[in-house]
């Protein structure tokens, strides 16, 4: 059941929140041995949550648009009270002293938190193998990876524990995982979903966005944590977008451009792409298409240069921001003679090794000498980035790409090759760069019957036209997505 | 960095550069994970040197994707969350998620020379 059937039924009182939360808690128990995508499930304060929900209704009142719907919460999200570890070892025993903004709104909206997902460690990776508490596996193929850096909110919603989730995308860790993991994946323009309260990895990146198994649903879930937030300096001042009232509105007269730098069709452009990913683009192209949308070859030049940019801004940004884990004020503390061996020492036990490399490829990156030539030239392409947007969406509403270049891979086949796992964030990195939305939709299976998704790009606060056209791909692809019923 | 400063063209990472970072990262690497680290942070860095052949003069560097001004507050005297006493429980939760705390203070090992 969708979570838009699933809040109408607890709203028209037809459903309770608690028979809901049960079946959900139930999925989990059954399944959650093989797939691993919690670090923490809080059953016993979702039921709790669940009969506030049903008080609510039995007292004539109206609980909100996501009224008894579990939603699952990547554990870089701080709830109060609730262990917060973002995958790693140096937040050991951490409960937040307050909740995330998108925790409130949740609750505003009458949803349930089930729990806290897993994660490659500060969302740093693309397979969720980063974890300190052991990788999550593909709900559609247990040896492979669910995606990263959000794969346990990706492969909770594939598997059915819950219908709805938030990520964090920074470079790709909504879209990948949902990509990999069959489900719908949102990163929403920057700025749209408040940050507060989200551990920060790259600041200038990082977005909230949901997962879900259909459009609809995923627009539901963005429409009730989006909007303004005077606590995020950051967050757009707008309302959040109507997104479920133009869902089904068509592409009629829409321009799509297809990338082809990042879709492996272009003369310039990167290779690595899989035939299979690349025959299930060219379709979703025609499904467009053929439900009225102008669809055309497009090219943004510079966005084959993004995965170098965002691997030294990325890693600049950590290397700051997580610098406040040095075991002075929350987590972790191995202790030592002196203060800044003791930051040594908790950082040298508390950090896996991906954290590790990361905050010293961005250490070096902003070094005297070296700071021109790696991180000042990359802001420039990035600048490079956002003016071949802004000139492509001259002649197109909406651009397209595959969402990553492959199927999900076997688990423990690019963990060991850095540079490798990389490349799979080179369609989405981009989106990032630029601050604009995108979000990958389901559309087919590869040879291997792995899902596929497909990119859709829009430009910043194309949130509604972006959701219009997904909503197309969805229906040309056979309905609504996932493993799960 | 002290090697080659001041060069736009820097070379290939070295061992020696690793360890310096690492030290300033308050990061102890053993002589194996520094080699490791060495060959994969070189491997970064030489995929980042295909943005050199780009022409870059005359770019305005992009720190942020949102034209941002400062934001602020209303100028009015707050204390905490809400009021004094809020705040003081505020306090007492940050302070019991501390490794160590001392009379509502963060407590850490030496910080220069001996104990007093």
């Amino acid at each position: 059941m969708s979570a838009v059937s699933l809040a109408g039924a607890v709203r028209s009182g037809e459903r309770s929140a608690r028979s809901i939360v049960e079946e959900h808690l139930a999925a989990v128990a059954d399944g959650e041995g093989q797939i691993h995508a919690f670090n923490l499930v809080t059953a016993d304060a979702a039921l709790e949550r669940a009969d506030r929900v049903d008080a609510v209704v039995a007292q004539g009142g109206d609980p909100g648009p996501l009224a008894g719907v579990p939603v699952a919460l990547k554990d870089n999200m701080c709830t109060r009270g609730v262990p917060t570890t973002c995958g790693s070892r140096i937040l050991d025993g951490w409960r937040p002293p307050y909740d995330a903004t998108v925790v409130e709104r949740l609750d505003a909206a009458g949803a349930v938190i089930i729990g806290k997902t897993n994660m490659d460690e500060f969302a740093m990776g693309s397979s969720t193998e980063n974890s300190a508490f052991g990788p999550t596996l593909n709900p559609c193929d247990t040896t492979r990876v669910p995606g990263g850096s959000s794969g346990g909110s990706a492969a909770a919603v594939a598997a059915g524990f819950t219908p709805l989730s938030l990520g964090s995308d920074t470079g790709g860790s909504i879209r990948q995982p949902a990509a990999l993991c069959g489900v719908v994946g949102v990163k929403p323009t920057y700025g749209a979903v408040s940050r507060y309260g989200l551990v920060a990895f790259a600041s200038s990146l990082d977005q909230i966005g949901p997962f879900a198994r259909n459009v609809a649903d995923a627009a539901l879930l963005l429409e009730a944590v989006a909007g303004h937030d005077p606590l995020d300096s950051t967050s757009i001042p707008a309302s959040a977008p109507d997104l479920l009232g133009v869902l089904d509105r068509g592409v009629e007269g829409l321009r799509v451009g297809v990338i082809e730098e990042i879709s492996g069709s272009g003369p310039t452009g990167l290779e690595g792409f899989a035939p299979d990913v690349q025959s299930r683009l060219a379709e979703a192209a025609e499904a467009l298409a053929a439900a009225g949308a102008v669809v055309e070859k497009a090219s943004v030049p510079s966005t084959v240069f993004g995965l170098s940019a965002y691997y030294v801004i990325a890693p600049a940004e950590a290397s700051s921001n997580l610098a406040r884990f040095d075991g002075v004020r929350f987590g972790l503390r191995v202790d030592a003679d002196n203060t800044v061996e003791m930051n040594a020492a908790t950082r040298t036990a508390g950090f896996g090794d991906e954290v590790k490399r990361r905050i010293m490829l961005g250490t070096y990156a902003l070094s005297a000498g070296y700071y021109d030539a790696y991180y000042g030239k990359s802001q420039k392409v990035r600048t490079l980035i956002v003016e071949d947007f802004a000139r492509a969406y001259q002649s197109f509403d909406l651009l397209l790409s595959p969402t990553a270049p492959t199927t999900a891979f076997p688990i423990g086949e690019k963990v060991d090759d850095p540079m490798l796992m990389y490349l799979n964030d080179v369609c989405t990195i981009p989106s990032n760069l630029a601050g604009h939305p995108a979000m990958s939709v389901p559309f087919g299976v590869g040879d291997d019957g792995l899902p596929v998704g497909v990119q859709v790009l829009a430009p910043a606060n194309g949130e509604p036209s972006m959701f219009r056209a997904a909503a197309v791909l969805e229906a040309a692809a056979g309905g609504s997505a996932g493993v799960a019923p | 960095m002290e090697p080659d400063a001041g060069t736009s063209t820097p070379g290939r990472i070295s061992r020696d550069d690793v360890a310096y970072v690492a030290r300033l990262a308050r990061l102890n690497l053993t002589d194996s994970e520094l080699d490791g680290f060495t060959g994969q942070l070189a491997d970064v860095l030489d995929h980042a040197a295909d943005i050199e052949a780009l022409d870059l003069d005359g770019v305005a560097p992009t720190s942020h994707p949102l034209p941002l001004s400062n934001v602020f507050r209303a100028d009015v005297p707050t204390v905490g969350p809400a009021d004094e006493a809020d705040h003081r429980l505020f306090c007492d939760e940050v302070l019991a998620a501390a490794p160590a705390a001392e009379e509502s203070r963060f407590r850490v090992p030496p910080v220069l020379g001996e104990a007093p």
